[in-house]
Formats: C-alpha cells, sequence, structure tokens
C-alpha cells in the first residue's frame, strides 16, 4: 500500500472524527449548531475514500476489495454512500451523528491493521467475482446503517416509554420516519445481498462451503427479519432491535469465518 | 443624544395598571406624533404588548421629565401608578431592548412572540417618521441579538403548556400531522384547546366521540370534523393515531383489554394517547403495549416544568452573548456622538 493511499484514508478518518465530535459537542452543549456541519464533513470524508478507491481500482485494475484494509475502506464508503442517499431523501439530518462515528470506527480499525501485501499488478479479472464482493460490501453499508437507524429508533422509543424526553428526542427524526428508514433500508441490504450472494455462486470456482453456509445464514436472518416485518409478527421496535443484533453478529463472525475457512480470500 | 426607556411590564405592575397604560395598536401611529412633538424627544418607538407598555427615546435632553410626559399620554395619573413605572438610562436601555427582543423579559421566558411585536412597534415608528439614526440602529440590533440568542442557545426549546407539549410530542412520533387521524374523546374545554393546538400545526383528520352526541356534533363543526357516536369510537380505533381522551367518566374508558385486540389488527403504526381526565380514562397498564405511549396530564406537565427550569437555566449564556452587543452598540453609540459632537465644537470655535 502505497502511502498516499493511506493519506486519503488517514484524510477521510480525520473528517469522519470531525464530523462526530461538532455533532457530540453539539449535543453534549445542547447548543443548536447546524447539521450541515456534519453533513459537510462527512461529504469531504466520502469524497477522500472514493478518491482511494478510485486510484487503488484504476491501479490494480480490479474492485478495491483485495484484503481487510480495503474491505473496511469499501464498506464505510459503502455506507456513506448509501447514508448520502437515504439522508436527504428521509432528511434524517442527525443521521450524520450516528453514521460519523461508526465510519470513523471502521477507518480507524482499517489503518490500525498491520498491512497486507496488497496486489499491485493488473490481474485477469472475473466479473462475476467483482460483482459478488461489490454487491455484498454495499449491502454491509446498507445493513450497518439500518442499525444505525434502529438504534436511533430505540433512543427515541426509550424516552417515549419513561416520559422523560432530553433535548436528543427532539432533534432525532419522527419515530415513524426512522421505522420506515429502518425497513427500506433492509430491505435494499437484502435485495443487494441477495444479488452479491447468488453471483457468488456463479464465480467459477470451487465452493467454500464455510464461507457459503455463513453467507447463507446472514441472509436468512435478515430474511426472517424482513418476513416478520412484513406479516406484523413483531413490533417496530423489534425490528429495530433485530437490525443491531443482526448487523453487531456479521460484523463479529466477517472475520473470524474468512479466518476459519479454508480458502480465505477478499 | 441620550437614550432612555421607561414604562411598565410584568415586572412591575399587575394587569390592571398594565391595562391602564396600554397603548391599543390603532393609536400608536397617533401616540408617536405627539411623541415626536416633544421639543427635545429626538426619536422614539412605543412598544405596548399585554405585558409591557415602554417608551424608547432619544432625547438632547438628559434630564427629560417623564411625569409631564405620561399626564400628557394618558390624562391624571395617581401618584401610586407612578411607582409602577421604571426608567432607564442609556446602557441598561440597550440591554433591556436586547433582552426582550430576545424573549428574556417575557412571562414565560424564551417565548418567541414578543419578537414579532418589537418588530411590529419598530416598523410603525419607521413608519410614522419618528425613528432615526440612533434607534434604527437599536431596533436593527435588536433583531439581529433576538435572532443571535434564539438559534445559539435553548432559550426558546421546547413547549411550556399541556396542549403545545402534546403536540410537539405527537410530531416526535409521527412527523407531520397533516396525515394523522386524531379522535378527540369527550367534547369539553380541555378537548377542544388540544385538539385545536394540533390544527394549528397541519392535523386535519379530526373525530369527536362524547356521550352526548349533539355536543359531539357541535364541536366536530365548530372543528371541521366529523362526530361519532360514543357506542361506536372503538370502531374507528384502528385506523387512528392519536386520541385525545377527556371525558368526565368515573372510571376508566380506554382498557388494555379492549386497545390490545384493536392493536393486533393495526399495521404497526404508533398509537398515541393523551390522557387529559381526572381521574384518568386511560388504564395505566396501556402503555406497556408496544407501539402505544400513554401521556396523563401529569407527565405532560412534569416535561413542560423541565422546559420552563431549562430555559431558565440557559438565561446566563443569553445575558453573556447579549452583553457583548450591548458593548458592540456602546462603541458605535460613542463614536456616532464624538461625530455629531465635534462638528458642533468646530462651529462655536468659529463664531
Amino acid at each position: 500500500m502505497s502511502w498516499s493511499g493511506r493519506f486519503w484514508v488517514e484524510l477521510a478518518l480525520v473528517c469522519y472524527l470531525l464530523g462526530f465530535g461538532y455533532s457530540v459537542y453539539s449535543l453534549a452543549t445542547n447548543r443548536f449548531l447546524t447539521p450541515r456541519m456534519t453533513f459537510l464533513a462527512i461529504c469531504a470524508g466520502f469524497l477522500f475514500t472514493t478518491i482511494f478507491l478510485f486510484d487503488r481500482g484504476h491501479a490494480i485494475g480490479r474492485c478495491p476489495i483485495t484484503n481487510r484494509f480495503e474491505v473496511l475502506v469499501f464498506m464505510t464508503w459503502s455506507m456513506v454512500l448509501i447514508y448520502l442517499v437515504i439522508g436527504s431523501t428521509y432528511r434524517l439530518s442527525l443521521m450524520g451523528a450516528f453514521t460519523a462515528p461508526v465510519a470513523s470506527a471502521l477507518l480507524f480499525l482499517a489503518i490500525s491493521l498491520p498491512p497486507d501485501d496488497a496486489a499491485t499488478i493488473k490481474i485477469k479479472v472475473n466479473p462475476w467475482l467483482e460483482a459478488h464482493t461489490s454487491f455484498s460490501m454495499v449491502a454491509c453499508g446498507a445493513f450497518a446503517l439500518a442499525c444505525i437507524a434502529g438504534v436511533m429508533y430505540l433512543i427515541q422509543e426509550q424516552q417515549l416509554k419513561t416520559r422523560n424526553p432530553s433535548s436528543i428526542f427532539f432533534r432525532l427524526p419522527p419515530i415513524t420516519a426512522l421505522s420506515v428508514a429502518n425497513s427500506r433500508l433492509l430491505w435494499l441490504g437484502f435485495a443487494l445481498y441477495t444479488v452479491g450472494l447468488t453471483t457468488g455462486f456463479l464465480i467459477g470456482q470451487r465452493i467454500d462451503w464455510m464461507q457459503a453456509i455463513w453467507s447463507i445464514a446472514v441472509w436468512c436472518v435478515y430474511g426472517g427479519i424482513l418476513f416478520a416485518r412484513v406479516r406484523h409478527a413483531v413490533a417496530a421496535k423489534w425490528v429495530a432491535t433485530l437490525s443491531i443484533v443482526a448487523f453487531s453478529l456479521l460484523l463479529s463472525t466477517f472475520w473470524g469465518i474468512r479466518f476459519i475457512s479454508d480458502r480465505p480470500s477478499f | 443624544m441620550n437614550i432612555f426607556c421607561f414604562g411598565i411590564s410584568h415586572h412591575t405592575a399587575n394587569v390592571e395598571v398594565r391595562e391602564r397604560f396600554a397603548i391599543p395598536d390603532s393609536a400608536l401611529a397617533d401616540s408617536l406624533m405627539r411623541l415626536a412633538q416633544i421639543r427635545s424627544v429626538e426619536e422614539g418607538v412605543l412598544l405596548s404588548t399585554c405585558n409591557r407598555t415602554e417608551f424608547y427615546i432619544v432625547s438632547s435632553d438628559s434630564q427629560l421629565a417623564v411625569e409631564p410626559l405620561i399626564h400628557d399620554f394618558y390624562g391624571p395619573v395617581e401618584t401610586t401608578e407612578f411607582q409602577h413605572l421604571f426608567r432607564l438610562p442609556a446602557n441598561p436601555t440597550i440591554r433591556h431592548l436586547f433582552r426582550v427582543a430576545s424573549g428574556l423579559e417575557s412571562m414565560v421566558v424564551g417565548e418567541t412572540e414578543i419578537f414579532g411585536q418589537v418588530k411590529r412597534a419598530y416598523e410603525i415608528a419607521a413608519k410614522s417618521g419618528t425613528t432615526g439614526r440612533v434607534l434604527n440602529r437599536l431596533f436593527q440590533k435588536a433583531f439581529h441579538v433576538g435572532k443571535h440568542v434564539r438559534s445559539s442557545t435553548a432559550i426558546t426549546r421546547g413547549s411550556v403548556s399541556v396542549g403545545s407539549v402534546a403536540v410537539d410530542l405527537a410530531q416526535q412520533i409521527f412527523g407531520n400531522l397533516a396525515g394523522s387521524k386524531i379522535m378527540v374523546l369527550g367534547a369539553g374545554e380541555t378537548s377542544e384547546r388540544t385538539a385545536r393546538s394540533f390544527q394549528s400545526r397541519g392535523a386535519k383528520q379530526l373525530f369527536v366521540s362524547n356521550r352526548s352526541y349533539d355536543k359531539a356534533v357541535a364541536l366536530a363543526e365548530a372543528m371541521g370534523g366529523r362526530a361519532i357516536r360514543f357506542d361506536d369510537w372503538e370502531e374507528e380505533f384502528r385506523d387512528l393515531d392519536i386520541l385525545v381522551s377527556s371525558t368526565a367518566a368515573p372510571h376508566a374508558v380506554v382498557t388494555r383489554a379492549k386497545i390490545e385486540p384493536i392493536l393486533r389488527m393495526r399495521r404497526d403504526r404508533p398509537l398515541f394517547i393523551i390522557d387529559l381526565a381526572i381521574p384518568r380514562d386511560v388504564e395505566p397498564t396501556v402503555h406497556e403495549l408496544d407501539d402505544v405511549y400513554v401521556y396523563d396530564l401529569d407527565s405532560l406537565r412534569a416535561i413542560a416544568d423541565r422546559t420552563i427550569e431549562t430555559r431558565k437555566k440557559e438565561m446566563d449564556g443569553c445575558d453573556s452573548l447579549i452583553e457583548k452587543h450591548v458593548c458592540d452598540f456602546e462603541v458605535w453609540l460613542n463614536r456616532a456622538s464624538e461625530r455629531i459632537i465635534q462638528p458642533a465644537a468646530i462651529e462655536r470655535t468659529q463664531t
């Protein structure tokens, strides 16, 4: 990994940290600072990760998801991309205050990892593999944002149930908007993940069954949540809780499954 | 060039005295013209609201007597009534106006109506030609300060009345209230007031149910809603978003046993219940159900009280913001005074 490549990611991390810090200051001091600053910081962070991914993709001639560093950067990029689309659609501006720390944590983790021996030579591209990895990563971004919307929903729910709304209650989006955003993000993530999973079976290489079973298990977990949602079997509160639990499980098992699989790859 | 302010407010006088000194909107222009006719008065603005009547004056006479001016405006005034008047010199006048425009001097601290009232008072004075360089600058600065204080602090945050708190909560649950279905159970004054608060924030679909159907019809017509017979209100519950209950029933009208089966049929939309009745209309355990939020009078009042406390705590922060603007204005005022004095001094030496 070239120094300049890491530099863009470090710059993006600084932007996300600034956005997060600004939101924390705004909430802690109860001052009504404009959420536009957080939004701008996130936009700048997104721009820098885009530059990194573009440079890297150009250098290796394929989608830059060839090592753990790139996977984390791509996942962050996907999450922020969906935030930028969904944030303006639903006017969930304060979602930036919640997205920025997650983006910071993912990039911090990426930077903290020991350097990988990343390929810098152009290799023959398998379009199915490219589609599989990129769709799966963008799906993870959508699931991450669904998790964030779930956290925000539970904060609102808790404040309403305790009849003790604090200042953050009136600054978060309405609980119904969060519930809709949570559902739509789950659907978006599920659709993308389904495409990613399907293309995974078309790569043409020997199937790693450990990874395949794990991927199908993730698909089943999210499918189950959405099925329960469609059938109105569970309240919105439980859908929000399950989207947090599911994403936490996804993140925590993601590296482990690749470690124990017989063909660790990205 | 001396700025000063005198008048009465809810801090110094009760409502009877304030009524005596109030100047109706229709008489403001005439009053300003009378004020302008006083020889030493160079500029003047009159601010008259239900909580205050204040004269902001720029005068060449630093000792301008207020009593004759008051007699001129209001006729014979008792000595006891003069005790309610306050008079502020230049610096406190600037600070006072900034605090008034920011809502810090209001009876309900942080209310925003006063900003519009100050603006209107200034516009009338400007139109009448009784403002000049100093008051123009002072009031423009006051509007800037008012906006700054409101946008940078929590002084206007939250609601301070039970009805407004209920509507705020509803907005944090449903967002836009235009699409929300609201049912008012009980056609009393409290229900009507709360329903009107909802209407003022965009609520359009309103149902009224009452034991006396005629009263329900009367209120529904007055509010542009639809009346429902008391025996049928549960049927409408399935599509309901907000229930405002204020019946005179001696027992709970909305029970968990009644609500639970209906909730299963709803398409996971939250239900917000505002129980304004005493004794309460809604069984307390209803609040434990998923997606149901029940707020009674005590819980709404507690939120309103907390808002008042928060606003009071914010006042120190507001005052330090205002103080900077007061200093800025004083610097400008001193420079402006020097510019007026210097040519006058040159003129005297030449003659």
